[in-house]
């Protein structure tokens, strides 16, 4: 079990290098210069060709790329042109706030979403079901940064309930504990109630999809001619083998909901990676931009791994080297 | 249960619904100088026209069906020529993908060996990319333009096809009609252009329905974020984007344009759906497919 994991771990690590060069070379042939950027609109030719050497970049670009790569595996990740902050400290900060959001965002979705394709595929062809199903196609439809436009018109505007921005409030640090959390948790409904209700579409489609295609297989009747309650046959027959693609999906999904995070960050001005992409791709901060990425990429491949654990954890079949 | 009526009756109605609102979402698009005030960018007198609310007339005696914007400009008349950026962007943005979906997929399904191997495995590592990281960063780089959003949701599009089209290959090729067509000297070309695209229909159809919501979403978010189509010109995204800092005075601003979007992806998923199951079995994959489409 552990052989396959580690190729993983390796083919994981070179999408993370893939990324990242792919991303370093789009951003060296873009237009647009940092060493202008970094120098001022003031700035005279000269200034801005010293910027350029002390940046590296007049150095020939597979010098410049490997320079670049030895010092970014090296964990030197260079200063943000518009902050001036090390990008490293940055990404450090941010990270957290990401992860939180989207682990718990994944599991709420999927508890839910889970649980509404059961009740659909139990009731297939009913009027619960037609219902259901209406109501996932418009969460899967919904653009998550409209969702979360319209909450905070809501719960923040008319109902003065929730605030709307950021994780914590100006007055976080001097609160005695139990009021931080209430603060913090506040903070976190908003963001989170957006990503779980746009999630939950998805998966209660796919989950329901997958029960129906279960019922009439011959294990499923073996277990009803068995004589087992039609409950019984549903949780621990049914759900289990319908649950296995479905942990397929959690991994290949992630991509798809960290997506869903950055637009959702930018909105709640949510301090984690997905506002520190947008504010440095909006602002040609090349070296946040570069980091960024490659810190999301590798929440993603990390997320996809754990995933492929779950599934062999889940599905015997897949644990082949202690098959035979 | 396939194939029961209660089921083929819910989905003649999603079909029916799914193509109903398709078709007047194109109407309005196609026909909108003549069903709003005409041009989208026209502002009178600002102060007297602006964040009217729907179904007001204004002090020149012009009608505004779903009020105005900050500017004074009719939302009703936004909205429809929003409408051509949406749907014209998310339909060029599918054909791209589709095509290179298909070209990637099929020459993966006949060309074994090494060519294949690298074609699977770009395909695998594209669709590990977060697709909207990408975006941002090709939008940014690049100033924004339908062009430009359209090349972009274009090319980080086109895996899920590539991967359809090339599973549904693999398992046509393996069938007894192309082994026919083998056994009787056909070229592999011949094969897979008049025995295997034909098959492919299908499930591309499907993927593409599904694939223009998601690109009508996409776009509208980068618009949204000031990555897509530019102001003054009126995208359903950028009109969200500007009714933002009016949520309290005038909701309309970027409530109308949030609703016509969930219409129209809600009808591009019904359609999606209702086609897939009238004409595939393979719905469990598809639909992984589209989720992951996002």
């Amino acid at each position: 079990m552990l052989r396959p994991l580690l190729l993983r771990a390796a083919a994981g690590v070179a999408v993370i290098w893939g990324v990242v060069t792919l991303v370093f070379f789009l951003l060296h042939v873009a237009p647009g210069d940092p060493a202008t950027l970094m120098a001022g609109p003031a700035a005279t030719p000269a200034q801005v060709a010293a910027q350029r050497s002390a940046l590296g970049l007049d150095r020939p670009l597979p010098e410049q790329y490997a320079g670049w790569l030895g010092r970014f595996g090296r964990g030197d990740w260079g200063t943000s042109i518009v902050t001036g902050r090390p990008v490293r400290t940055m990404l450090l900060e941010a990270w957290p706030a990401t992860a939180r959001l989207v682990l718990l965002s994944l599991l709420l979705s999927y508890a839910l979403g889970i649980a509404l394709g059961v009740i659909q595929a139990t009731r297939s062809g009913s009027k619960l079901d037609t219902a259901l199903s209406v109501t996932s196609v418009t969460l899967f439809a919904l653009p998550g940064y409209w969702l979360a436009l319209m909450l905070v018109m809501v719960f923040t505007y008319w109902l003065r309930l929730l605030p709307a921005f950021g994780a914590s409030g100006l007055d976080a640090d001097f609160l005695p504990a139990g009021a931080k959390a209430v603060d913090s948790f506040r903070h976190l409904a908003l963001p989170l109630t957006t990503l779980t209700l746009i999630g939950i579409g998805g998966v209660a489609r796919f989950v329901r999809g997958a029960m129906i295609d279960l019922e009439g297989s011959a294990f499923l009747l073996t277990a009803r001619a068995k004589g087992l309650a039609s409950r019984h046959v549903l949780v621990r027959h049914a759900l289990r083998n319908a649950l296995i693609p479905v942990l397929t999906l959690l991994g290949l999904s992630l991509p798809a909901v960290f997506s869903g995070t950055v637009f959702i960050e930018a909105i709640y001005a949510w301090p984690g990676v997905g506002r520190v992409l947008v504010e440095a791709v909006q602002a040609r901060d090349h070296p946040v931009v570069l980091a960024a990425t490659a810190v999301s990429a590798t929440l993603v491949v990390a997320g996809n791994l754990l995933a492929e654990g779950l599934v062999a954890w889940a599905d015997p079949r897949t644990r082949s080297s202690h098959a035979g | 249960m396939p194939g029961d009526g209660s089921t083929r009756a819910r989905r003649d109605t999603r079909a029916v619904w799914g193509t109903g609102v398709l078709l007047i979402a194109v109407l309005i698009a196609v026909l909108a100088p003549l069903v709003s005030t005409g041009n989208p960018t026209v502002q009178h007198d600002v102060v007297a026209t602006r964040l009217l609310a729907p179904g007001a007339t204004d002090a020149f005696g012009v009608f505004h069906l779903l009020g105005t914007d900050r500017l004074g400009r009719d939302v009703w008349t936004r909205l429809a020529y929003g409408a051509r950026i949406s749907l014209g962007v998310g339909t060029l943005a599918v054909v791209l993908s589709v095509a290179i979906g298909i070209m990637v997929g099929a020459t993966a399904a006949i060309a074994r060996g090494w060519v294949s191997m690298v074609l699977l495995a770009v395909t695998d590592f594209a669709l590990a990319l977060p697709r909207v990281v990408l975006l941002l960063l090709l939008a940014a780089l690049w100033s924004p333009s339908v062009t430009v959003v359209v090349l972009v949701l274009g090319l980080t599009g086109w895996m899920t096809v590539a991967r359809l089209v090339y599973a549904e290959s693999r398992s046509l090729v393996a069938r007894p009609f192309a082994e026919a067509a083998l056994a009787l000297g056909a070229s592999r070309r011949r094969i897979v252009l008049r025995h295997l695209l034909p098959n492919l229909l299908t499930p591309v159809i499907v993927a593409s329905a599904l694939g223009i919501g998601n690109a009508i979403l996409l776009e509208s978010g980068l618009s949204f974020l000031g990555l897509g189509v530019q102001p003054p010109e009126p995208s359903w995204g950028n009109m969200i984007a500007a009714g933002r800092d009016a949520l309290m005075d005038a909701p309309w601003i970027a409530g109308a344009p949030g609703i016509a979007l969930v219409l129209v992806v809600v009808a591009c998923t019904l359609l999606g759906d209702a086609l897939q199951e009238r004409l595939g079995p393979a719905r469990r994959e598809t639909a992984r497919e589209t989720v992951l489409g996002r």
